[in-house]
Order: C-alpha cells, then sequence, then structure tokens
C-alpha cells in the first residue's frame, strides 16, 4: 500500500497581516503568530505549528488569500 | 501530494490594501473563483463601487471601470446594454449601494437588467472612517452614532435584499455571510449561482455578503466575525429570497405537484 502523507498547510507570510481568523477558524490549533518574525507588512505573521488534519478552513477564510493545503487527490473530494 | 486549492487565476497575486482581517479579501476571491470556474475571466466587465473596494481592478484580474458614487448599476446597465457578451458586474457597499446609489439599484433590478451585483454590507461606511450607513443596526455606535443608531432619528436598517424581493423582474436574490468557513462554502455557491444564471442570460441577480469592517467597528477580526454572526444576521437573515432558476426547475420535474 503506498504511505499516506499526512495534509499539511503552507503560509504565504508577506501577504500575511496578522489578522489572526486562520487562527480562530482552524479546529485543531495548527496555526499560531510567529513572534520572532515581523514581515514587510510589519506583522508578526500567521505560522503553520503542524496536526493539520486538510479541512481546508484556515485557507476559506483568509482575506489575503495566503494559506495553500495540501492533501493527497484521494480525499481531496471533500473540499 | 496535490495542492486542494490554488490562488485563483482572476485574482493577481497580490497584497491587497484592505485591513487585516476584513471581509472584502475574502468576497474578491469568491468572485474570482467563481469567474475562473466559469471560464468567463476573458469577457467579464466589473464596475468598481465608490468605497474601501474602489481599487478592485488592482486585485481582480479583468477589464473594470471605476463608477460615480452608488452609479455602478447605470455604468453596467450601459455595459451589458452595449455588450451583452460580456459577463457585467458590480461590486458595492452598503454606503455606494444602500444610500447614494439606492436609486440606480432599484431601477436596474426593476429593469430586470442582466447583469450581477455582489453587495457587501459591512453595515457602516468603512473607506471614510467609520460614519451610520442605512445599513447601520439599532443602537450601533459610529462616528456619526456616537450613542448609538436611535431609529427616532435615524430610521431603521435598510434590507436591501428584502427591499428588491418585492419587485418582479430580479431574477435571483440571496443573502450570505463570511463570517465562518461553512458560510464561505455558501457564499461561494451563491455568487456562482448568479455568475452562472448570467452566462446563461436568464436576468439580473444579486448576491448580499454579509461582512466585517474591525477597523471602524473597533474590534479583532475573529471578534467582528462573531458579531456580525450575533447581530447582523438578526436583523439580515441569510438565505434566498428569489430564485426563479430553482422554481423553474421545480416545475419542470413536477415536485410542486
Ligand atoms: C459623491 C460622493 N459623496 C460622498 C463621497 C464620500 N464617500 C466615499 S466612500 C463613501 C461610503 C463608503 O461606504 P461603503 O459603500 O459602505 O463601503 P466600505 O468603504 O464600507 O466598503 C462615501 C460616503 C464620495 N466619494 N463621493
Ligand atoms: S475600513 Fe473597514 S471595510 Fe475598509 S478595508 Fe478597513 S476593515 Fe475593510
Amino acid at each position: 500500500m503506498p504511505e499516506t502523507k499526512k495534509p499539511y498547510i503552507e503560509i504565504v507570510t508577506d501577504r500575511c497581516k496578522g489578522c489572526e481568523l486562520c487562527i480562530s477558524a482552524c479546529p485543531k490549533d495548527c496555526i499560531e503568530l510567529d513572534t520572532s518574525v515581523v514581515n514587510a507588512k510589519g506583522v508578526n505573521p500567521a505560522k503553520y505549528v503542524g496536526g493539520c488534519i486538510g479541512c481546508g478552513s484556515c485557507m476559506l477564510i483568509c482575506p489575503d488569500v495566503c494559506i495553500e493545503l495540501y492533501k493527497e487527490e484521494k480525499i481531496q473530494k471533500s473540499a | 501530494m496535490q495542492t486542494t486549492k490554488s490562488h485563483p487565476k482572476s485574482l493577481f497575486p497580490v497584497s491587497t490594501h484592505y485591513c487585516a482581517g476584513c471581509g472584502h479579501g475574502i468576497a474578491h476571491r469568491l468572485i474570482a473563483e467563481a469567474l475562473d470556474e466559469l471560464g468567463v475571466q476573458d469577457r467579464t466587465i466589473g464596475v468598481a463601487p465608490v468605497g474601501c473596494a474602489v481599487l478592485m481592478y488592482n486585485y481582480i484580474d479583468v477589464d473594470t471601470i471605476e463608477a460615480a458614487h452608488g452609479r455602478a448599476p447605470a455604468t453596467a446597465t450601459g455595459l451589458k446594454r452595449v455588450r451583452p457578451d460580456c459577463i457585467v458586474f458590480t461590486y458595492q457597499g452598503d454606503g455606494d449601494l444602500a444610500a447614494i446609489g439606492t436609486a440606480e439599484i432599484i431601477h436596474a433590478a426593476n429593469r430586470g437588467e442582466h447583469f450581477t451585483t455582489i453587495f457587501l454590507n459591512n453595515a457602516i461606511y468603512g473607506m471614510t472612517g467609520g460614519q451610520m450607513a442605512p445599513t447601520t443596526l439599532v443602537d450601533q455606535k459610529t462616528e456619526t452614532t456616537p450613542y448609538g443608531r436611535k431609529p427616532s432619528n435615524e430610521g431603521f436598517p435598510i434590507k436591501a435584499c428584502e427591499m428588491l424581493a418585492t419587485l418582479d423582474a430580479p431574477y435571483y436574490i440571496e443573502r450570505v455571510s463570511v463570517a465562518t468557513p461553512a458560510k464561505i462554502r455558501r457564499a461561494k455557491k451563491a455568487i456562482f449561482k448568479a455568475f452562472n444564471y448570467q452566462v446563461e442570460e436568464r436576468g439580473f441577480t444579486f448576491v448580499e455578503v454579509i461582512s466585517t469592517c474591525p477597523t471602524n467597528w473597533g474590534m479583532s477580526p475573529p471578534d467582528a466575525m462573531k458579531w456580525s454572526v450575533e447581530h447582523m444576521e438578526k436583523v439580515f437573515p441569510l438565505g434566498v429570497f428569489r430564485d426563479k432558476g430553482a422554481e423553474k426547475d421545480r416545475t419542470e420535474t413536477g415536485a410542486d405537484k
């Protein structure tokens, strides 16, 4: 059986305005503000800390289209 | 591994001028996704409002005309009549559509013009610094109603969907919200449907999007989303107010009998 990789997200941090909507939308607390970085917008951008279940909530609510979700094609139909 | 959704083709990959957590960005993305899915980006013309979305043409990658304040439906009427082959939409805030532009939207809807209006209702004038809008809730504090909106002095919130649904001509009218991922999925379907009806040349389509203005409401973006669900949705209930397409399907399939 092929190995099923876990879903994960990638965040385009230069566009992130640190609004925290993704943090409030994530049911698994996978995202937090990265206090070690200040981006070009002058804010602490969001950072993925792990545990993604692939629900896509953060991606849907991000007003700045900063989040891309990666998951196996097999489970993609739920998106 | 595959990305489930990449950046919409009809949306420039740029940073917007919108405040952090503002719903305008979500609404823009939903429009861009609908245009992509329908494959109509090349023949779409947007009409931008006056308000925070005035720079919409820097974000949504379609030809766009900037209308005078509130006059987007009049501009769109002309465009669609001259170029019926194009997909024409207006994007308007509540100050633009429900205050200075009330006459234009009502008459365009009443004539059943074949364009789509996306109406972003954030219950305030965002761009000018948070003055009361016609959609401001009773008791809501704004720059011009510092003690809260009082109906005896400022009247009641205007409900655009309900008002337009009194007219016979509009083909599709729905109110959605962008406050939670589930509501955004619903909003996406509504915006897609509105544009799809236009592609099918059915008539006037209107989607009101309940949104937020965290900056002028003085709230954090997540709190503003919660506030919109708890307070705005009581006054502006979500739902379909008119869907002649669904009515048509029901009579054709005999589901009504
Ligand atoms: C003729 C005219 N009158 C008034 C204004 C000032 N003005 C600019 S934007 C705006 C209202 C914007 O509110 P809204 O449509 O709700 O959009 P938002 O900024 O909240 O997205 C007003 C009154 C103007 N630009 N032109
Ligand atoms: S002022 Fe309000 S409506 Fe305008 S960009 Fe900021 S949050 Fe959005």
